[in-house]
């Protein structure tokens, strides 16, 4: 879509293979497999219900799956089996960040010390695990500043630079979800998962994600995993689409190619394929203007 | 001004009348609580036998006090405090830069300049037996509650864990003290550091199987640990020497050059020609115990602008959020819980040399849930308040015991300090009605891009485990 991308490597960063995922009687995923190219936005997209957060909080290591395997790959060909580490493990070694679909900010700190505290591993290391720091020896002090520099940059992209210095919970609603897109990106993520960000959007809001999205994409080539209901938000940005039901795959590739997939307009309209093919087309269409 | 006076005014008969049904209302409610509690009091006559008697006057006193305070409430404060908050709200000062001019950044130096002074003038004043009084009871004991709550303030305040037991690494420093001054004969300057390590040890032990819990599990496990070690102090008598305690700890010295022992040819007295007391001694612990508090202070505001403090911070806002953030929750609930013991751990051996006596009663439930309510008090979080909350409760505590005129009052039995709880309870209520986060509610942020705006605490979360 983007002129970068054809000269932008493509191999796979997330490869997602057999995995299930049960709650006592429950198959929230059952035996799903997908992948997510480097430097795409990969879309995950399904009714209510379809296990997209799960499979998120099975990414993440929120949830241990029932069987499966997740594997990542660094940009430096590093690979990992997400499923067999810690929630914590997986940001800090694996490099993988996420947002939650409701959203999680830490209310009571300002919006710069939301930035700051993902980049909490950094900053560790500096102050040499808060030793050194105390003492006031070594390049902590360099690397504090270099954090909110990063901060900075970060809250310019995400249009919160006014409000840096009052607390996350006074924000509205869209200026928390691109906070918390923006604290995910301070975390330095090789690969971003975002649970719902254009969720309780209004137009303006939504297509200023949009923009920062694709920016992210561009700029920093993180790759991006999106849940979305929004399908003006999913076709507009999105390089590839997966579409989930009942925890099982029901399509697979480009925006337009599972657009017009019977499986998935049934999926999502519960009703006839062909009776229902135009409806669709009208909703993606009033979707985007 | 003139049409909120009119206003007021045009309002005055009916609040009147509210405020004497109100003040009525209230004069029943207390005769019918305190009927039998003050009422009636029961005793032992010559032959043991339990009877009881009236004290009408002093049910009046409880009564006339409830009804004459609801009616000039309702009558004269409440309408006050509106029309000021009126006119506030008119002029268009928001309600939250109200408590920021008091504690202004020169409150910091004064008091901090009061407190050096504080022993010298009490001497000059009232000469150095005299001051012994005013050095130990107010100065040293409120110092040793602040370190106290500020130490339980970096696990409640900061983390958000909820430690009901904080009075175990309390006595665990004071026992490493006594035990091994005994023993091996250390010094206080060698034993403090060390009682602090091993405090905080003990914070690690219980750290680690207990941070799996959260809120309610997490007060009840901890209540326990405090009790367990308690009970462990008492029971073990041959090294702890059981419910009796340990006597004779060494004092300290003033770094070795000057001792404090009545005998040593060192003894401070003795060296400077001054008439033997004990006030000395207390001067000295006193500068002792305010340094300490004064580490403690620096170190906890150090921390919280660094990357383990405000991790501390966004673990009480939000744990899943962290990990999220790649942020190994467990180690940094255990650095909370040992840096907050290490405190705890330290003012516990400075008690143990300021008593020379240590025994299991010191260290009993009850002191816990002083600290923890001197820290709620405070506003979580807040070393202002929480100093504040401290001088108040344990300086009103103290101040007590001196009301003598009360005897007067209330009849020759009466002693004032039996009546702390009470004291506790009341500041409890008073502060949870008007001041819902603590005399200081507010937070500080660590770090700022254009201007420090202090944080609302309305936004700030208690934490959750
Ligand atoms: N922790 C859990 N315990 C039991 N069942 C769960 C749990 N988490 C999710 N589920 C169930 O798994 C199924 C998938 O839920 P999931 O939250 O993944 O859906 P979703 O696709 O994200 O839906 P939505 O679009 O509403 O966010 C649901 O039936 C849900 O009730
Ligand atoms: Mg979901």
């Amino acid at each position: 879509m983007t002129p970068g991308n054809t000269t932008m490597t493509r191999d796979t960063i997330l490869k997602v293979e057999h995995l299930s995922m049960r709650f006592g009687g429950l198959m929230a995923i059952n035996d799903l497999s997908l992948e997510a190219k480097r430097g795409e936005i990969t879309a995950l997209i399904g009714p209510n219900g379809a296990g997209k957060t799960t499979v998120f909080n099975c990414i993440t290591g929120f949830y241990k799956p029932t069987m499966g395997m997740i594997t990542l790959t660094q940009k430096d060909g590093d690979q990992f089996l997400l499923e067999r580490l810690s929630d914590f493990e997986i940001t800090k070694k694996a490099k993988v960040a996420r947002t939650f679909q409701n959203i999680r900010l830490f209310s009571g700190l300002t919006v710069l010390e939301n930035l700051l505290v993902a980049q909490h591993n950094k900053l560790m290391k500096a102050s040499g695990y808060t030793i050194m720091g105390l003492l006031g020896l070594g390049s902590y002090k360099r690397e504090a500043d270099g954090a909110i520099e990063l901060a900075r940059q970060w809250l310019e992209k995400a249009d919160l630079i006014d409000r840096a210095d009052d607390p996350a919970g006074d924000l509205p609603y869209g200026a928390q979800r691109r906070l918390e897109i923006a604290r995910a990106m301070c975390t330095g993520p090789e690969l971003l998962c975002l649970d719902e960000p254009a969720a309780g959007l209004n137009p303006k809001e939504s297509l200023a994600l949009n923009t920062l999205l694709n920016s992210i994409r561009d700029e920093t080539g993180t790759s991006i995993l999106l849940i979305e209901h929004d399908m003006s938000v999913v076709m507009e940005i999105s390089d590839h689409v997966v579409v989930l039901e009942y925890g099982q795959k029901i399509s697979d590739g480009t925006p337009d190619h599972v657009k017009n997939d019977p499986k998935v307009i049934a999926a999502y309209l519960g009703v006839d394929d062909d009776e229902l093919e135009e409806v669709m087309h009208e909703e993606l269409d009033g979707g985007s203007h | 001004m003139p049409n909120t006076n009119s206003s007021a005014n045009e309002t005055a008969p009916g609040v009147m009348a509210q405020a004497v049904r109100e003040g009525l209302f209230a004069g029943v409610l207390a005769f019918g609580m305190f009927l039998l509690y003050v009422g009636i009091e029961t005793y032992q006559n010559i032959d043991n036998a339990l009877v009881w008697r009236t004290r009408w006057g002093l049910l009046a006193i409880f009564v006339l006090v409830a009804a004459v305070g609801r009616f000039l409430i309702v009558g004269f404060v409440k309408p006050r405090l509106d029309r000021r908050k009126l006119s506030k709200a008119k002029a268009g000062i928001p309600e939250v830069s109200d408590d920021k001019g008091f504690f202004h950044k020169n409150f910091l130096k004064l008091s901090m300049l009061a407190l050096v002074l504080y022993p010298p003038i009490v001497v000059s004043l009232y000469g150095v037996q005299g001051s012994l009084k005013f050095v130990d009871n107010f100065g040293i004991q409120i110092l040793i509650y602040v370190m106290l709550a500020w130490g339980l303030n970096v696990v409640v305040g900061l983390a958000g864990l909820l430690d009901l037991g904080y009075v175990a690494f309390y006595a665990v420093g004071a026992y490493s003290y006594a035990l091994l001054s005994d023993t091996f004969g250390l010094s206080f300057w060698l034993l403090l550091p060390l009682a602090g390590i091993l405090a905080a040890f003990w914070g690690i032990i219980l750290g680690f199987p207990v941070l799996r819990l959260r809120g309610d599990y997490l007060a009840i496990v901890t209540l326990a640990f405090g009790e367990i070690i308690r009970l462990v102090l008492m029971n073990w008598s041959d090294v702890t020497g059981g419910t009796a305690g340990i006597s004779g700890i060494a004092k300290a010295s003033i770094f070795g050059i000057w001792s404090f022992d009545v005998g040593a040819d060192n003894n401070f007295a003795k060296v400077f020609g001054l008439p033997m007391s004990s006030a000395y001694y207390k001067i000295f612990l006193f500068y002792v115990i305010l340094a300490l508090c004064l580490i403690t202070a620096y170190v906890t505001i150090k921390l919280r602008s660094m990357p383990i403090g405000r991790a501390w911070e966004a673990l009480r806002e939000d744990e899943i959020a962290c990990r999220s953030l790649g942020i190994d929750t467990v180690k940094t609930k255990l650095t909370a819980f040992a840096i907050g013991a290490m405190f705890g751990g330290f003012a516990g051996s400075f008690f143990a040399a300021r008593q020379g006596f240590v025994s299991p009663e010191s260290f009993v439930f009850l002191e816990s849930a002083v600290i923890l309510a001197i820290v709620v008090l405070g506003g979580m979080g807040s070393l202002t308040g929480i100093a504040i909350a401290a001088v108040v409760m344990i300086g009103g505590t103290e101040l007590l015991r001196e009301m003598e005129f009360l005897k007067h009052v209330f009849g020759p039995d009466f002693t004032p300090e039996l009546y702390r709880m009470l004291l506790f309870g009341l500041a409890m209520v008073a502060v949870m009605l008007f001041k819902p986060r603590g005399f200081v509610g507010s937070r500080e942020p660590t770090a700022f891009l254009k201007e420090r705006k202090a944080v609302s605490g309305s936004f700030t979360k208690e934490g959750h485990g």
